[in-house]
């Protein structure tokens, strides 16, 4: 096996050992990637590759390696999701909107994983403006799961909106991927790819930089190869950043710490209201295997009722669109992106967002501005908002009651093919968001983790939901599945 | 509720979109979709509920008022299509 193979084996965590041992230098590491992520272009993962960048970046790595330096994330090359804006760099939310968007400044986060010694490898592909599940409605093009089912070659999608971020992280073309989740477009696609992904509470990641969706609901978090590596990466990613209020000031635990911890003692709840009608038993199953290995490492299992669960998908789609039409209204043509003629100033506006947005980015600015409109709010958004507040309430209920942490199974089905729910109506594809989008609207920590294969080899999911700010005790759990589940690694063919 | 084709039209206006007449009737059967997935909605006791306004309870931190950024007109016009002397170009509004 050559180098290059073998370095972009190992895991985050077995990176930095080998950095810090000098097994081999960030320069090494840094080109066994860029000559990765070349060989994987068909996948379409990445729309921007910068090695010109990666390279600079791992040579200053080693210099402070050298010098005995080194910082938490040293020469680690990355990936980054195109909704973050990146000095310089291509930052288009992967919309024809933004064409030709080289933001002067960097996000917060990415800003973060800069300062904590990251190599940047890229700009990952992401459904446009982060809505979809699909990873099919971004400008770009789909990007191409690693996973196949067994004896085909038919491409599958790799779940959105953070598609390339998850594809890219099991297709070993990137260490580690930042991504985003307003209503699970970190945990879904991690589900679909045997990634690991976690969405931390509402406001422990500075949103400052990221191109806002929702920005109720929107909230930066990281996809990894294992669950220690994500704890890693979210360590350095989070922090509270007086550019966005809404960021938290509560201190950035050690989240790798948690990782290993007994799960003795822990209260786990099962919701039965996410045992949908028409669910595959394969989900089933994987649930109870979830159950099982809980209950093996010593937590408690009960029963829960969240009575509000199936509420939680509708009054996404009117909270969602209507933040998502007023965020979007700056899209005119005049400041930055695509700008068309037109006869007079409205003209222009109307042509530039037409020829910019993509149908379902289309469909929901329509869908919010309808909602917002007069008449109309008490009935669609206020009445969401409180819908909103019910959701909330139940697992504070659960909470109340000593449950730790609530186990789900990730998504309702393994990873679809590309076209498959490209159908008439957009709501099939909504549903893929069923289990997630629960998390978002209470403003809690969700992590995926990958618990087994379906009966086509496709990677299934678990979901862990926790108390607010106590990503720790997700670590924890999520570390204790991996560890009976084992790890999932797509074979290569790409 | 359900829509119909002119107020999608009128909808795609506010919004500043244009939109065909053929794809606001297209758009009239996907919009009608949503908002008849939305409709369960109406089955929920929201009487005497809060609506949810901040997903973390926190108070709004307080901070200096003084200028922290800005007089940088360069760079805020930097990504505009048109611009001219830090000025952004539209067509003419004022008669």
């Amino acid at each position: 096996m050559s180098l290059v193979t073998d370095l972009t084996a190992l895991t985050l965590a077995e990176a930095r050992a080998g950095l810090k041992a000098g097994d081999f230098t960030a320069v090494e590491l840094t080109e066994a990637y860029v000559a990765a992520v070349e060989a994987a272009r068909g996948l379409n993962a990445y729309i921007v590759e910068t090695p010109e960048k990666a390279r600079a970046m791992a040579k200053a790595s080693d210099e402070r390696i050298a010098r005995g330096e080194a910082r938490p994330l040293e020469g680690i090359p990355l990936g980054i999701k195109d909704l973050f804006a990146t000095e310089g760099v291509h930052t288009q939310a992967c919309s024809h909107v933004l064409d030709g968007f080289k933001p002067p400044y960097e996000s917060t986060v990415t800003a973060n994983l800069w300062a904590d010694g990251a190599v940047m490898l890229g700009k990952l592909n992401m459904d446009e403006f982060a809505m979809g599940s699909s990873n099919e409605t971004s400008y770009y093009g789909p990007v191409t799961n690693p996973w196949r089912r067994q004896g085909s070659n038919a491409s599958l999608v790799p779940g959105g909106s953070s598609g390339g971020s998850a594809a890219a992280v099991a297709a070993r073309i990137c260490l580690g991927a930042t991504a985003t989740d307003t209503g699970g477009s970190i945990r879904q696609p991690a589900a679909f790819t045997g990634t690991v992904g976690i969405k931390p509470t509402y406001g422990r990641c500075s949103r400052w930089g990221i191109v806002a969706f929702a920005s109720s609901l929107d909230q930066a978090g990281p996809i990894a190869r294992d669950v220690r590596d994500a704890a890693i990466l979210l360590k350095s990613m989070a922090s509270v950043d007086p550019k966005d209020t809404t960021s938290v000031d509560l201190p950035v635990p050690d989240y790798e710490a948690a990782v290993g911890r007994s799960v003795k003692g822990l209260t786990i709840g099962i919701p039965r209201e996410y045992r949908l009608d028409g669910m595959p038993a394969e989900v089933d199953a994987l649930w109870q295997t979830g159950i099982e290995i809980l209950k093996d490492a010593g937590a408690t299992i009960v029963d829960i009722s969240l009575p509000h669960t199936k509420y939680a998908l509708p009054a996404y789609y009117i909270v969602a669109p209507a933040e998502a039409s007023s965020n979007l209204a700056r899209y005119d043509g005049v400041r930055y992106g695509l700008r068309e003629k037109g006869d007079d100033i409205v003209d222009l506006y109307e042509k530039s967002r037409a020829a910019g947005f993509g149908d379902e980015v289309k469909r929901r600015i329509l869908i919010g501005t309808y909602v917002l409109s007069a008449g109309y709010y008490d009935a669609y958004y206020l009445r969401a908002q409180k819908v909103r507040t019910l959701i909330k309430r139940d697992f504070e209920t659960a909470y109340a009651s000593g449950v730790d942490a609530v186990l789900t199974p990730a998504t309702p089905s393994a990873a679809f093919a590309i076209g498959e729910k490209a159908g008439a109506d957009p709501v099939e594809m909504y549903l893929n968001d069923v289990f997630t989008v629960t998390v978002n609207m209470a403003g809690l920590p969700g992590l995926a983790v990958p618990a087994g294969l379906s009966a086509e080899g496709l990677p299934l999911g678990l979901q862990l939901i926790g108390r607010p700010f106590d990503e720790e005790t997700l670590f924890t759990l999520g570390g204790a599945i991996e560890q009976a589940a084992g790890r999932f690694s797509a074979d290569k063919w790409w | 509720m359900s829509v119909d084709t002119a107020t999608v039209t009128r909808v795609a206006r506010l919004a500043r979109i244009k939109v065909s007449a053929d794809e606001a009737e297209r758009m009239t059967h996907e919009l009608n979709s949503i908002l008849g997935f939305v409709e369960q909605l109406n089955e929920v006791d929201v009487a005497g509920v809060e609506p949810m306004t901040s997903a973390v309870n926190t108070t709004m931190r307080w901070r200096q008022d003084a200028v922290t950024d800005g007089g940088d007109a360069g760079r805020v016009t930097l990504n505009a299509p048109l611009s001219d002397d830090n000025f952004f170009m539209v067509p003419k509004v004022v008669e």
